[in-house]
């Protein structure tokens, strides 16, 4: 089992904290591997980044921790996904309240056409009524944590659709933490923004890992350097390294990482 | 050849732009036109004849020099004619006298003469005393007026006597100023759209036409948006997307073609003799063998053309589906959504304007549709509305009027064709307006519910 090295200080033993545990999980698409016999864990309050060059897997693995697949009838997956202990894909699992402790974002803003307030609403509408008061505190707890409140606070029932490309992602990032997830898997969350909003992104990863677990995966290694406590390297479907950041991007075990990080390779 | 390809096609949508503009002209003028109080002519022919009317038209004489002209000299009860041509060289003059009087009545048609008194049992008014009272009595709603005898004389001098109960309207164009006419014409237009027809459809009103019309697009809307939307949700959102599902969708592709009379027979053999006499059979046997449900009605005409419309509504909204994009549906979902709430909060108030492009489109095709109601439920003259005070309110049973076939029937099937024409002209531009304006709504909530979402309209 391939696991981060215990070896740096400060950072904590993933067997112990892992919240999030990936058993020789495989999945295909159609008939096509797509992921091969992944294990590792990832550690509970860290940024985990996954990294790789394009197709190598690492968007299906984090959709797959969201069961998001569930939506293709074409796959098929073997191995286990655990949360806590728990196989995601058992049949006593609430596939919805699953998802709910599970939160993604994808690359590409998706605001639903809908007023500011109704967006960072919708999950919590979803799991019934709560009191106006409450619904309202947790809608600007979730937007101030995704550092959004004080630009929106004036004009939350406006269109979100009027909102900037990097003011959408982080509602949707408001709109996710709404519901209070354990974990929040981003997918790329700012390849498609500018630098500006990029930046403020990377802040509010770091920010964020004080609440929860957060998983990124990115193209950008500067960016999985600047932000992220470990790293996994992912290519073919294949999990090659796995590290602490730090350790991955100075001092890589296998000369595959060393190619890819640097460039040689993509 | 490069330089002239824009042209060509400037000149086609030109050309479309054209043909639509002359098409509403020419509906606007010879539908309200009609309406208008035209002059009345009293010509003295050289053989000392006389002729009051309406100058129509005219034409050049066949095979000799000169013209002709088309007068309408109503009096169908008089010389059994309402229609006369003249030779223009036989007229030796031609006057407008003030007094000359048209009526409308409800048999014979029209009557073109003179009022020479008015008697209602105690008194008896001649002169200007006499139209004033007529006047009088004819402003009343009908079942006020009193009971009385016009004396009337044509332009040749026969008198006959005339019920007032027969009388609609009386009318002196020759003596009425601008103002006055163009109050009359509204009163005309008015009537025309609020009174049932007269005279096996030549006169009178369309009212019954415009309800049916109306009635009958909205069962139908009732009925075809709710299957149509469940058809395309279940094609794009539920079933598996393979040969199968392509076939459907070529399927419902290829339905929209289908000749509507086919729909009509469909409905004629399905819904009317065979869903409609087994209702009759197990539902209305007391009053068989006059039919219920088992003869064209309401409920069978829209069914009818609710299968009709059926692919558009299926079509569009599945346009509207597959242009929402899947990053929607899996941010819902990423949320702890079920497949229900996605498809409840995200994809169907995303794609209610595609839904109501759907109606649009079912609509504009629903109410121009005449074939196939020919076949399961328009009558000539409907006895009832389909929507009364009677208990149950809607009677589905009813036949009912339609514009279309008004307009069909008006310019086939009337007894003196040549009158009627401008009521086609009318009644056709009523059924434009009521589809441009049950469009109007549709792409106004279309465009209204858009900006609320701030999507670009």
């Amino acid at each position: 089992m391939l696991t981060p090295a215990t070896n740096t200080e400060g950072a904590s033993t993933p067997d112990q904290n892992g919240c999030l545990k990936i058993d020789n999980f495989s999945l295909a698409y159609a008939g096509k591997p797509a992921l091969r016999a992944l294990t590792l864990e990832i550690p509970r309050h860290c940024v985990t980044a996954f990294i790789g060059p394009s197709g190598c897997g690492k968007s299906t693995l984090l959709r797959a921790i969201n069961r998001l697949h569930d939506l293709n009838d074409e796959t098929s997956h073997k191995g286990r996904i655990l949360m806590e202990g728990m196989d995601i894909h058992s049949p006593d699992i609430d596939v919805s309240e699953l998802r709910r402790r599970i939160g993604i974002v994808f690359q590409a803003p998706n605001p639903f056409p809908m007023s500011i307030y109704e967006n960072v609403a919708f999950g919590l509408r979803l799991q019934g009524s709560l009191p106006r008061r409450r619904r309202d505190d947790l809608i600007e707890w979730a937007l101030t944590s995704a550092a959004l409140w004080e630009e929106v606070k004036d004009r939350l029932h406006q269109s979100a659709w009027q909102l900037s490309g990097g003011q959408q992602q982080r509602l949707v990032i408001a709109r996710t933490l709404a519901v209070q997830p354990d974990i929040l898997l981003l997918d790329e969350p700012a390849s498609a923004l500018d630098p500006v909003s990029t930046l403020k992104i990377e802040e509010l990863i770091c920010n964020l890992k004080s609440q929860l677990t957060l998983v990124l995966v990115t193209h950008n290694m500067q960016q999985a350097a600047r932000v992220s406590d470990f790293t996994a390297f992912l290519s073919h479907g294949e999990l090659i390294e796995y590290g602490p950041t730090d350790q991955l991007f100075t001092n890589p075990r296998l000369r595959h990482t060393e190619n890819y990080i640097t460039g040689r390779i993509n | 050849m490069t330089r002239a390809w824009p042209w060509l096609c400037a000149a086609s949508v030109a050309l479309s732009l054209l043909m639509l503009g002359l098409l509403l002209t020419v509906l606007l003028t010879r539908g309200f036109g009609h309406f208008w109080p035209s002059a009345l002519e009293l010509a003295t022919l050289d053989s000392g004849d006389m002729v009051g009317g309406e100058v129509v038209r005219e034409a050049a004489l066949p095979h000799r020099e000169g013209q002709e002209r088309l007068y309408f000299t109503a009096n169908r009860d008089i010389d059994g004619a309402r229609w006369r041509w003249v030779t223009i060289d036989s007229i030796t003059s031609r006057q407008t006298p003030p007094g000359l009087l048209r009526l409308q009545r409800s048999p014979w048609g029209d009557f073109i003469g003179y009022l020479s008194a008015y008697e209602d049992g105690k008194q008896r008014l001649e002169g200007e005393a006499a139209w004033q009272a007529l006047a009088t009595a004819l402003a009343a709603p009908a079942n006020a007026r009193p009971q009385a005898t016009l004396i009337l004389e044509t332009v040749d001098g026969q008198v006959i006597h005339q019920t007032l109960a027969d009388v609609h309207r009386a009318q002196r164009p020759n003596a009425m100023h601008l103002g006055e006419k163009l109050r009359d014409w509204a009163h005309g237009v008015w009537q025309f759209l609020s009174e049932g027809p007269r005279a096996a459809n030549t006169g009178g009103g369309v009212w019954p036409a415009i309800f049916g019309t109306v009635l009958m697009v909205m069962v139908m809307s009732v009925v075809v948006m709710p299957f149509g939307v469940l058809a395309a949700i279940y094609l794009n959102e539920i079933a598996h997307q393979g040969r199968l599902t392509r076939l459907v969708r070529i399927g419902v592709r290829n339905l929209a073609g289908v000749p509507s009379i086919v729909y009509g027979v469909f409905g004629l053999g399905v819904f009317v003799y065979g869903i409609g006499s087994s209702m009759d059979q197990w539902f209305f046997e007391d009053t068989l063998p006059s039919p219920t449900f088992g003869t064209g009605g309401l409920l069978w005409a829209s069914l009818t053309l609710a299968l009709l419309t059926l692919p558009v509504v299926i079509v569009a909204t599945e346009e509207g589906l597959t242009r929402i994009p899947d990053s929607q549906r899996e941010g819902a979902v990423a949320l702890g959504a079920t497949r229900l709430e996605t498809l409840t909060r995200i994809v169907l108030p995303m794609a209610m304007p595609a839904m109501l492009t759907a109606l649009i489109l079912a609509v504009a095709r629903a109410a121009g549709e005449v074939a196939p109601l020919m076949l399961v439920g328009v009558a000539k003259l409907a006895p009832q509305m389909p929507l009364d005070g009677d208990f149950p309110y809607l009677h589905l049973e009813r036949k009912f009027m339609h514009l279309g076939y008004h307009v069909f029937d008006t310019a086939f099937h009337g007894d003196d064709v040549q009158a009627a024409i401008p009521l086609v002209y009318a009644t056709a531009l009523l059924l434009v307006t009521i589809v441009l304006v049950l469009n109007l709504t549709a792409i106004f909530l279309r465009h209204y519910l858009r900006r609320q979402r701030g999507q670009p309209c």
